[in-house]
């Protein structure tokens, strides 16, 4: 029953952390805003059993991506302009893309129903087979690793890309020549 | 009991739509950004509340506990987290080249630019 | 923050700390909450706390920017070296049974590996990614 509580308390603070970050203009206290909507994040994946789940939002949200954005608010500075245009046309695809997937969700299995079809068939065989086939007790780590080996392969590609990506953005050092403002590399 | 079954699926919809929002209705490039990351942590929300069981354990094995929830979506989730920050660092990098280059990052300044040349 | 007497000394005690906690998380990962792709973020933000009370310069010092760009390159290929390895060892790609006699040895070996593989690129490409953003206005 308590997990059930603060389940509702957390998405409440998390809807509401969302919306402020949506009205305001200072791009400073939209990231602070993200940086709390990532640790309530964190929360909820505690709440719901997925503790390396947590542990890794709680490095990446909280950390990493705050300080990414931070850096990046360093560059190009801080004032986001209010929009000049209506949001009338944004507001109304949203409310519809909204309703649609409300009425999508009516079919959908029950929070924490133990006989939904997704814990029918991949869930309990990893949970069954991975002490004999893997040894080791997080199954977690176990399909990461081995049953979903070739997965976090591409995963990783996908990390060495962007990095590769950002280094030839940015560089690792702008060069600048004297009498070449301007001139990024 | 719907109410009570469903709730976790309609805040994520909620959370899904303010990220939505803010990526088309703000013209300003890094807030856009941020909509996206919120976009996505609500994605996340969603599939770690597909995988909790009632009563259930977070899937580290332990002798004499039996119920797990469903370590699946955590492997699925887990590994996105990961590439989303990768993928964001990116995006941001182009945000600051883009703001190199044309001295703005709000959208309808830097289309204005494009058109004038 | 260079003249913050507070935040160089806790940074000083504090990042030690972090580094080692992120090797326990890369290699108790098998046992308990953790893995290659926690640790090498955690190990990361050691570093990156380095750079921001010390400045980039400091960070570009201590972890040289030629040495990172072989470490990212470096984790994808360990990984993709052990689904090659048992490729030869006449396995399907990365079914690490074949490592060891004993199959579930073998998975071990495997896991090992594979995570450690994870965790240097991500590490290294979270410190390529911080540098590049916070040195960018470096002279």
């Amino acid at each position: 029953m308590l997990i059930e509580v603060v389940n509702v308390v957390i998405l409440a603070l998390l809807a509401v952390t969302a919306l402020a970050a949506v009205r305001l203009n200072d791009l400073f206290a939209v990231t602070m805003m993200f940086g709390i909507y990532s640790l309530l994040a964190t929360i909820m994946f505690v709440v719901l059993d997925a503790i390396d789940v947590a542990f890794t939002e709680a490095a990446v949200g909280v950390g990493i991506s705050t300080v990414l954005m931070l850096g990046t608010i360093g560059l190009v500075g801080r004032r986001a302009r209010k929009a000049s245009h209506r949001p009338i046309l944004p507001l109304i695809v949203v409310i519809i893309t909204g309703a649609a997937l409300v009425y999508g969700t009516l079919d959908m299995p029950r929070f924490t129903d133990p006989a939904a079809p997704v814990h029918q068939h991949l869930g309990p065989y990893f949970l069954n087979e991975s002490p004999d086939q893997i040894g080791i007790p997080n199954v977690v780590t176990s399909i990461l690793a081995s049953y979903r080996g070739y997965d976090t392969l591409g995963e990783l590609a996908v990390i060495f890309t962007a990095g590769i990506g950002v280094l030839g953005l940015l560089g690792l050092r702008r060069r600048k020549r004297p009498g070449h403002e301007g001139g990024a590399r | 009991m719907t109410i009570a079954g469903l709730y976790n699926y309609w805040i994520v919809i909620l959370l899904m739509m303010t990220g939505f929002y803010v990526v088309i209705a703000s013209g300003n490039l890094v807030k856009k950004i941020i909509g996206l990351n919120l976009f996505q942590a609500s994605v996340f929300i969603l599939y770690i509340s597909l995988g909790k069981i009632a009563d259930g354990h977070a899937p580290i094995l332990q002798a004499g506990i039996s119920n797990y929830s469903n370590p699946l979506p955590h492997v699925l989730i887990l590994t996105a987290i990961v590439v989303g920050v990768a993928t964001t660092s990116l995006g941001l990098a182009l945000v600051v080249r883009i703001r190199e280059a044309y001295d703005t990052v709000e959208e309808d300044e830097i289309h204005d630019q494009d058109e004038s040349m | 923050m260079n003249d913050n007497p507070v935040l160089r000394i806790v940074a000083k005690i504090i990042i030690p700390m972090i580094l080692l906690f992120a090797l326990y998380v890369q290699f108790h990962g098998d046992y308990g909450p953790g893995g290659g792709f926690q640790a090498g973020v955690i190990f990361a933000a050691g570093f990156i706390l380095y750079g921001l009370v010390f400045g980039t310069e400091a960070l570009r010092s201590a972890v040289p920017p030629h040495i990172l760009r072989i470490f990212i390159a470096l984790g994808l290929v360990l990984y993709a070296g052990v689904g090659v390895a048992t490729l030869l060892m006449e396995a399907d790609f990365l079914a690490y049974n074949a490592l060891s006699q004993d199959p579930v040895a073998g998975q071990h070996l495997g896991i090992f590996l594979v995570e450690l593989g994870v965790g240097i690129t991500v590490g290294a490409v979270m410190i390529t990614v911080f540098l590049g953003f916070a040195g960018r206005n470096d002279p």
